[in-house]
């Protein structure tokens, strides 16, 4: 016989295991898929409502919307406005919502909800490369001088576009501003003058709009955060502060030169924003995201909802079978079929645990019964065992029956039982019946239930129903640990009572 | 006695051989898959090992259509005993063995009558593979009858005493009596309360019994001292079994002979997959015999040879030296 060495064989399942594990981690920290089952996840709800008087003309309204706002995830979008019609348009990177109505007069209130994650994974910005003029920027005497003088000043202080511009809001923000700043300042305000000037300096700049995320606030300003395009990504400053970035409470609801807001037909017209923090859980999260994540096309909300039911069934199926291998490899249960246990269980998870068991007990002591009959009937095997299908098929719309008429909708579970398999562990139980007595019926009967009820109970732990069907990657486990569990050639739980006698000899 | 344990510690002190070590190392590693057939279909096995001079039952005649059962009736006319077999069945199942006849009835080792619709529906059953492997389409075989040797048939209840003997690479390594009990309905399977005594290899003698994988010294049945037993010809029965491995090529397997009364030994039938109540019956673990056969640097090519390995191992004294077998250096025969 060859022996080929065990060394590959142990190698490629601890790789198996690690890829297995490897992939889950990722799976986690790339889409944020949370370990644990019901994990939630703050969502910020951000509401922009705006007024304005209509003419009773043809109204037509259109609001800036965040567009991939830095440091968030758009969950859901949503516009409130009775009467118009409203579309979200987007034209070289300005994405609006649009309300149009044909005639309105007199006050209206429209509102515009988002949803947002905050999500680490899209804090940093987007590319965008350019090139991207400067807005070209007109000044008159003496602004040119004073604005030139500053640019020279901060230029030499810095290397790039990035360190530029913080130089020049230091000097903007400085707490002795010189002559040239006040004469700048005097008739613009900071944002502004600092977005004049970097453009005035060459440097593509514009104004972003941010909002302060707090809960429960009503009614909160924009903030003028000022951008700058480095020749790949529009990078954002403070321009109080001077500091690079977006704070993790900042929501930038404007990027793009376009207006906030227009309003064609009316007046008076305001925006405010309100917001609010709710927790979601953090799968539904992870099921919008997915179709935009890398890893998201391997993963199995992709497939239709319908179909993800029945995944989410059969992918417990592998932690059935390591319960099946723990306990006839490590303990030694003798069960009736290998894998019916694992059938009743998916049957049990179907039907709840106690209503399955009295269905099953209950078909299989009536199957038996009859068995006997046909026993004497000296029938050919397969003409038998269809005759028994039949008979288990009356069996289970009998109990169903008397089960609805009694008020048990218990009785109808009996349904959800595979009736070939219920049909084989007659045949199959009255065969041991006849050969080996009532006793060793009772063992491997009790041996399967009790398999049967513990794969039940694994397969409907809360935990193991989220892991399988989120992280299809730690199946890879499980097959690593039931081929491991396959070389195991130590004593099974049951031999060490069963070899009890030896303790006498030697 | 309900929690009574052994410490695994303390098995392995004992060599005692695991179900599942036994599927990995032994069986998976020594038995070719190739060579099951040879075992599992009880016809393949005669034909086999009668090539290698190991004698069994002689075979009556074989049922292997459903039509052929409407026949039976007049072949077994003027039969009186006979064992109808599964030809792929194991452990035993579905074997019935008739020693008599009572008007149209026929009656078991345990006196009870069976008719012969009983006994059609019983082929009937065999046909469709209601004891084969996985439920594949089988053939009855139909034997003589074995009259087990008086001796022997006294310690045993209504049914043929048989000798297992575990064959490791052509070596005898262990070996026991199983004898039938009423609560094993005559057949001398363990599982089901036969009685299973171990022998010593060295001489046949009986060493521990064992029920139910329980230690017992009397016969539950007709309460004989069961340490009292000595097998005869042993060194002959232990060649058979040895010779079995030439037959099949199986690295692991148990040999199962009865001693017809007037025949002498015969083989019943061989099996891939011995079980290990055989360690209980001896009081002793297989592990360190298996071992010691595995670490032989220079195998024994010939049955004697082995056989004479075994038994001198087991502590056996005066027995007749071997003819050492070396492979010839010039061909035989030159033309």
């Amino acid at each position: 016989m060859i022996r080929h060495s065990k060394t590959p064989f142990y190698l490629a399942t601890t790789l198996l295991i690690l890829a297995g594990l490897l992939l889950a981690v990722l799976r986690h920290l790339q889409m944020g898929v949370p370990w644990l089952p019901g994990e939630q996840q703050p969502v910020w709800l951000v509401e922009a409502r705006i007024d304005f008087q209509a003419w009773g003309e043809p109204v037509s309204v259109d609001l800036n919307i965040p567009d991939q706002p830095p440091g968030f995830y758009t969950l859901t979008e949503q516009a409130a406005s009775p009467g118009y019609g409203f579309a979200i348009t987007e034209h070289q990177g300005d994405r609006r919502a649009e309300w149009t109505i044909r005639d309105a007069a007199g006050h209206q209130t429209l509102y515009f909800k988002t949803r947002l994650i905050p999500d680490q994974y899209a804090s940093e910005p987007r590319l965008e490369p350019g090139p991207i003029k400067p807005a070209e920027i007109f000044l008159e005497e003496p602004d040119t001088t004073a604005a030139r003088t500053l640019l020279q000043q901060a230029e030499a202080r810095s290397s790039d576009a990035a360190s530029l511009t913080r130089e020049l809001i230091a000097l903007l923000t400085s707490d002795t501003p010189d002559q040239n700043t006040r004469l700048l300042l005097s008739d613009a305000e900071l944002a502004s003058t600092l977005y004049q000037l970097l453009n005035f300096g060459g440097i593509p700049a514009r104004i972003a709009d941010g909002i302060q995320l707090e809960d429960a606030r009503r009614q909160q300003p924009l903030q003028p955060w000022i951008q700058i395009h480095d020749g790949d990504r529009w990078l954002t400053f403070n321009p109080r502060t001077g500091v690079q970035g977006v704070p993790e409470d900042v929501l930038l609801w404007r990027q793009a030169e376009g207006s906030l807001l227009d309003v064609v037909g009316g007046t008076d017209s305001i925006v405010r924003f309100s917001m609010l923090r709710q927790t979601v859980p953090a799968l539904q999260i992870v099921r919008a995201e997915a179709n935009e994540r890398a890893f998201g096309s391997l993963s199995l909300y992709q497939l239709p909802v319908e179909q993800q039911g029945m995944f989410r069934m059969l992918l417990l199926l592998p932690f059935g079978a390591l319960v099946v291998c723990l306990m006839r490899i490590l303990v030694g249960i003798k069960t009736s079929g290998t894998f019916m246990p694992v059938l009743i269980a998916v049957a049990f998870v179907q039907t709840s645990l106690l209503p399955g068991l009295a269905a099953f007990i209950s078909v299989v002591t009536l199957g038996l019964l009859m068995r006997g009959y046909l026993s004497s009937l000296n029938l050919l095997l397969v003409s038998r065992i269809s005759a028994l299908i039949i008979l288990v098929l009356f069996i289970t719309a009998g109990i169903s029956i008397i089960g609805y008429q009694m008020g048990f909708s218990t009785g109808m579970t009996v349904t959800f039982f595979p009736m070939v398999i219920l049909a084989w562990t007659i045949e199959r139980m009255s065969i041991l019946w006849e050969e080996e007595g009532a006793h060793e019926v009772l063992i491997q009967g009790a041996g399967s239930l009790l398999v049967a009820i513990l794969a039940y109970l694994v397969m409907r732990a809360p935990l193991a129903e989220h892991i399988s069907f989120n992280f299809p990657e730690l199946h890879l486990v499980v097959l690593g640990i039931i081929l491991l569990l396959g070389q195991y050639t130590g004593y099974k739980l049951t031999e060490l009572r069963r070899f009890a006698p030896m303790k006498r000899y030697k | 006695m309900m929690f009574d344990w052994i410490s695994p510690r303390a098995l392995n002190r004992r060599g005692m051989l695991s179900m599942n070590k036994r599927n990995i190392d032994y069986i998976a590693r020594y038995n070719d898959r190739s060579a099951y057939p040879l075992v599992d279909n009880k016809l393949k096995t005669k034909l086999v090992v009668d090539e290698c001079n190991v004698a069994s039952p002689k075979l009556l005649q074989v049922v292997s259509e459903q039509h052929e059962i409407g026949h039976f009736r007049e072949r077994v006319a003027d039969l009186d005993g006979f064992a109808i077999k599964p030809a792929k069945g194991s452990g035993g199942k579905g074997i019935l063995v008739i020693v008599g006849r009572d008007g149209d009835d026929f009656v078991k080792p345990s006196g009870s009558k069976v008719s012969l619709e009983e006994i059609e529906r019983h082929l009937t059953n065999i046909l469709a593979g209601l004891y084969s492997l996985g439920g594949s389409p089988d053939v009855a075989v139909i034997e003589a009858l074995v009259r087990s040797d008086p001796r022997l048939a006294r310690y045993s209840h209504e049914g043929v005493p048989d000798i297992r003997i575990v064959v490791f690479k052509g070596y005898p390594v262990m070996a026991m009596l199983r004898l039938a009990t009423h609560a094993s309905d005559g057949k001398a399977n363990l599982h089901q309360g036969a009685v299973g005594v171990g022998l010593n290899l060295a001489n046949g003698q009986a060493l521990n019994a064992v029920q139910f994988d329980r230690p017992i010294e009397f016969h539950p049945d007709n309460g004989l001292k069961l340490a009292d037993i000595r097998i005869d010809n042993w060194h002959y029965l232990l060649n058979m079994a040895s010779r079995c491995y030439e037959a099949t090529g199986l690295g692991y397997m148990g040999v199962d002979l009865v001693v017809d009364e007037t025949q002498g030994p015969l083989l019943l039938e061989l099996n891939a997959r011995p079980g290990l109540a055989i360690q209980i019956a001896n009081g002793q673990g297989l592990l360190p015999r298996l071992k010691a056969v595995e670490a032989l640097k220079r195998p024994h090519l010939t049955p004697e040879e082995r056989v004479h390995w075994s038994m001198v191992r087991a502590g056996a004294e005066n027995i007749p030296e071997p003819e050492r077998w070396t492979p010839a250096l010039e061909p035989m025969y030159q033309i």
